[in-house]
């Protein structure tokens, strides 16, 4: 174990010592924030801590087996190893990670510790799913100093509760996580994407709609408003076997001429475009705005947004139109107290991405829950953590 | 009569038993409370047969509303609560006992919502797996977990069990197609999770709760995605020489980029059988065979099934026939649709549901033999290849009570031989009683006494499925309720 006094910071070599650091905190009642990188470290509240315990020493890609679609690793293997491992092997992760560097200006490659507590997935969550669902296992060290396993290496797996999605996108409130295996898939052979240009949002929306609802498998679906004099861009993934792409790209475009004559981007372009608009962040304008994140079914999306009127200063929806990224003024509660009404009336929840720490402080960056529902997440957190000790605050105020 | 352990009645439970039901007649008139004995027998078991007991009473609500009225009655009462959906159950899930309540779904069976722009039903739970299915398959939509029970079992079973499927390799199992649910506390809280969105926000309470087996609460409704049917999707059949040849061909698929809808194995025995009850037309001179799917457009097929025919061919495959009409493909179907069906016409069967590393196949299933050899019983192997789920159906005699243990026991052998070979005890059906005493194999006392934690979170007092899941030994202390 390394520890750095000036910083607070411990680095433990491996679960024993995530467990001694865990267990001495929660005696002593100390505070501690759980970090990976810290690539994305302005998600969530501000956390006071006085002991940042980082997952940077565990490393290494523990398992990989291809014939079997999975693959293993420590919590501060960075996701760009786990992808390269698979990619020698022609594979990628099941879902399709969210980096968040840009959207946090952090240049530190993010870690799968810090991927599994955040659920961090990006566009092609239409039709993959999330981090959640192709997460198969995982260790995780609780607030009791406790290691725990859930799951495991096989794909299919009811046997006890599963940890292993409450874990996912937990903000290491429950626990650390120190492993994780994912289930992964064969690396799509090619790419295109089809554009359609100039439609408003709630044609836009419907078109994504109509394009998921074909037999295609779309695997990304986003709407990018028009911007700076630009056209609005409404953009659909196809990722297959080659002769696939070019096939199900020409019966797509057919389906979808009603909303207008689609162009049709080759692979390489439709790379650079999607990862674009997962990292979102410089399709948002300046950084210093707050941006929020907001969950809707999809055909909902342009309603919301067309009530939040100059309140959004930008914004595009991914995830067809299910996932829609505001940006607004950074001042003040940054748009909270209008933007979540009117996000709940449309049945949607919000999450604050981005604004500054007071802000962060200050109002809620998830959205609030129930009553009832807020009491069952209480009693489940004291269940992993008793003392409190672990990202106290991160989610919900004390 | 049998080897698992159940909870004795509590006398104090049994002597208030008119108080009980004239509580429930108040909250849920007329045939919605069931009293009388002839009609509560047909509630003594679920699918796991050697095991009943007949309810106090069994209760049929209407309404999440009422639902909530009978837990929260329950819960003052002390009186325990098993939830049911259509009693399918393999693993005892839905196993009843003498002084509980059996809380069913049966009557809140509706569709309630179809959303086909946002892909999207909202159902009552009590409506069957298929149901959800036919109502949108004119739309040219379907559900895509597809358990072979699916003509009988509920969403509210699948939400429970985590249901899976032959079509889960490429499309997941019920996790992964759950958007929301209503669900119901212990208290008569009703409580919304999740919604018609992609994500949830806070902790992620609905994976938590889909394969909590009945012990957190009621779930009433449910937000399911649909997906767009395929063009159209072919089967194709391979039939090789012996069951080391079919794994490693499954292997070989996976390895090579390709992954199919599904990919099922049946070994000799399950063909036979299989063949003799559906006339599927499979063929009776191989050692094992598979059952593998694609989809797409007719020449996405073709190329496909030509990739895959020659790996297989590669494989030793000494038959191949693809389906050339939906009727063939049907018909391939029906014979492993059909299977469990099948196997109950020419004996009694407990149906194993563990998972392995699709690497270990050809090693387990020597294993599975040895075992139930030693035992002195045949077995039948049927199972979801493509992601190692085994169902070993092992044959036995109901009647007989040593026949029973001995069936028992190779079961316990064969999950404990895919826990050592790195998988589980169970990929689908879930724990129920059936594997509650096994699970000390899989998980550690911490880990074990985590999840009885969880549970009492959401029930301090144990009165949900009590006897399931966790061994009765070395439980968690309940809470003062
Ligand atoms: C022939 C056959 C084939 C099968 N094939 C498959 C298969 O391919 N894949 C698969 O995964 N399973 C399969 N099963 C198992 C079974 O069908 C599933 O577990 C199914 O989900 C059970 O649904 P059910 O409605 O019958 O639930 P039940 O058996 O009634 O209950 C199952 C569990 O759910 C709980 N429960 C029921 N309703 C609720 C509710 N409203 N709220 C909370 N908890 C509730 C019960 O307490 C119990 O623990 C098969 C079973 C049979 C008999």
């Amino acid at each position: 174990m390394i520890r750095d006094d000036h910083m607070e910071t411990v680095s433990p070599f491996d679960e024993a010592g995530i467990e001694a650091t865990i267990r001495e905190a929660a005696e002593a009642g100390t505070p501690i924030v759980v970090r990976g990188a810290g690539s994305r470290s302005g998600l969530g509240r501000p956390v006071q801590a006085a002991i940042t315990l980082s997952t940077e020493r565990l490393t290494g890609v523990t398992l990989l087996e291809p014939s079997e679609l999975v693959v293993s690793a420590k919590a501060g293997t960075t996701v760009a190893e786990v992808e390269a491992e698979l990619a020698r092997v022609g594979q990628r992760l099941a879902f399709e990670p969210l980096d968040h560097r840009a959207l946090y200006g952090t240049t530190a490659e993010p870690t799968v510790g810090g991927l599994v507590a955040t659920n961090a997935s990006g566009p092609r969550r239409v039709i993959a799913g999330a981090a959640r669902d192709a997460l198969i296992g995982v260790r995780l060290t609780t607030g009791r100093a406790e290691t725990i396993r859930s799951g495991g290496r096989v794909m299919k797996n009811v046997t006890g509760y599963d940890l292993v999605k409450f874990a996912c996108g937990s903000h290491g409130v429950l626990g650390v996580v120190t492993e994780a295996t994912f289930k992964t898939l064969p690396i799509a052979e090619t790419e295109a994407t089809l554009v359609l240009e100039g439609l408003d949002d709630a044609h836009g929306v419907a078109a994504l709609c109509a394009g998921m609802g074909t037999p295609f498998e779309v695997s990304g679906a986003a709407h990018l408003p028009a911007l700076n004099g630009a056209p609005s861009r409404t953009c659909l993934r196809l990722e297959n076997f080659e002769s696939q792409v070019a096939y199900r790209a020409g019966q797509l475009a057919a389906r979808l001429k009603g909303f207008g004559t689609a162009s049709r981007l080759d692979a390489e372009a439709s790379r650079t475009l999607w990862r674009e608009i997962g990292a979102a962040a410089s399709l948002l304008g300046a950084p210093e705005r707050a941006v929020w994140r907001v969950s809707v079914a999809p055909t909902r999306g342009p309603g919301v947004v067309a009530r939040l009127g100059p309140l959004a200063e930008a914004h595009i929806y991914d995830w067809s139109g299910g996932l829609i990224w505001v940006a607004t003024s950074a001042e003040g509660d940054a748009g909270a107290s209008t933007l979540r009404p009117i996000v709940r009336e449309a049945r949607g929840h919000a999450t604050l991405m981005r604004a500054p720490d007071a802000v962060r402080a200050a109002v809620d960056v998830f959205e609030p829950e129930a009553p009832a529902l807020a009491r069952l997440t209480a009693g489940l957190r004291a269940s992993f953590d008793p003392a409190g000790v672990l990202n106290l605050g991160r989610m919900h105020a004390r | 009569m049998s080897g698992i352990a159940l909870l004795a009645p509590d006398p104090t439970i049994l002597a208030r038993r008119d108080a009980i039901v004239a509580g429930l007649r108040a909250i849920v008139p007329g045939e919605g409370v069931i009293v009388s004995e002839d009609e509560r027998r047909a509630f003594e078991s679920d699918a796991l047969t050697a095991y009943r007991r007949v309810p106090m009473v069994v209760v049929l609500p209407s309404t999440t509303e009422q639902v909530a009225e009978v837990l929260a009655f329950c819960s003052r009462e002390g009186v325990p609560v098993i939830p049911r959906g259509a009693g399918t159950s393999l693993a005892g899930g839905a196993l009843p006992q003498e002084d509980a309540v059996v809380l069913g779904v049966a009557k809140m069976s509706k569709v309630l919502d179809v959303d086909l722009a946002n892909r999207t039903v909202r159902v009552q739970t009590g409506v069957t797996n298929l149901g959800v299915s036919a109502a949108i398959a004119h739309e040219g939509f379907f559900y895509a977990p597809d358990p072979s029970s699916q003509l009988a079992c509920t969403i509210a079973g699948n939400v429970a069990m985590n249901s899976g499927g032959a079509h889960c390799l490429k499309y997941g199992v019920t996790t992964n197609n759950l958007l929301g649910v209503t669900f119901v506390t212990l208290k008569g809280e009703i409580v919304e999770i999740g919604g018609d969105a992609l994500d949830a926000p806070g902790l992620d309470m609905l994976g938590l709760i889909c394969g909590s087996e009945g012990q957190f609460g009621v779930v009433t409704e449910a937000t399911l995605r649909i997906l767009p049917l395929a063009e159209g999707a072919r089967p194709i059949l391979f039939g090789f020489p012996s069951p080391e040849a079919a794994g490693a061909c499954v292997a070989a698929v996976l390895g090579a980029g390709i992954v199919p809808v599904a990919i099922e194995y049946m070994d000799k025995l399950a063909i036979d059988i299989c063949e003799d009850f559906a006339k599927a037309g499979y063929p009776r001179d191989v050692g094992a065979m598979l059952i593998v799917e694609v989809e797409g457009s007719a020449a996405e097929i073709d190329e496909q099934l030509a990739r895959i025919g020659a790996i297989a061919e590669a494989h030793g495959a000494t038959y191949a026939r693809q389906a050339k009409t939906l009727a063939e493909a049907a018909a391939i179907w029906k014979g492993r649709k059909s299977a469990f069906g099948a196997m109950g016409r020419v004996s009694d069967y407990i149906c194993m549901d563990g998972t392995i590393p699709t690497g270990k196949l050809p090693e387990v299933l020597t294993r599975i033999g040895e075992i139930c050899e030693a035992q002195g019983l045949k077995v039948a192997n049927i199972f979801h290849a493509g992601d190692g789920n085994l169902h070993p159906l092992v044959l036995y005699d109901m009647n007989d009570p040593v026949s029973l243990a001995k069936a028992e026991r190779a079961g316990e052998d064969i999950l404990l031989a895919c826990v050592e070979a790195g998988g589980c005890l169970t990929g689908e059906h879930g724990v129920g009683i059936e594997k509650r005493d096994l699970m000390t194999a899989q998980f550690t006392r911490i880990e074990l006494m985590q999840q009885m934690r969880v549970k009492s979170v959401f029930d301090p007092a144990w009165l949900l499925n009590p006897a399931k899941v966790f061994p009765l030994e070395n439980r968690i202390a309940k809470a003062a309720a």
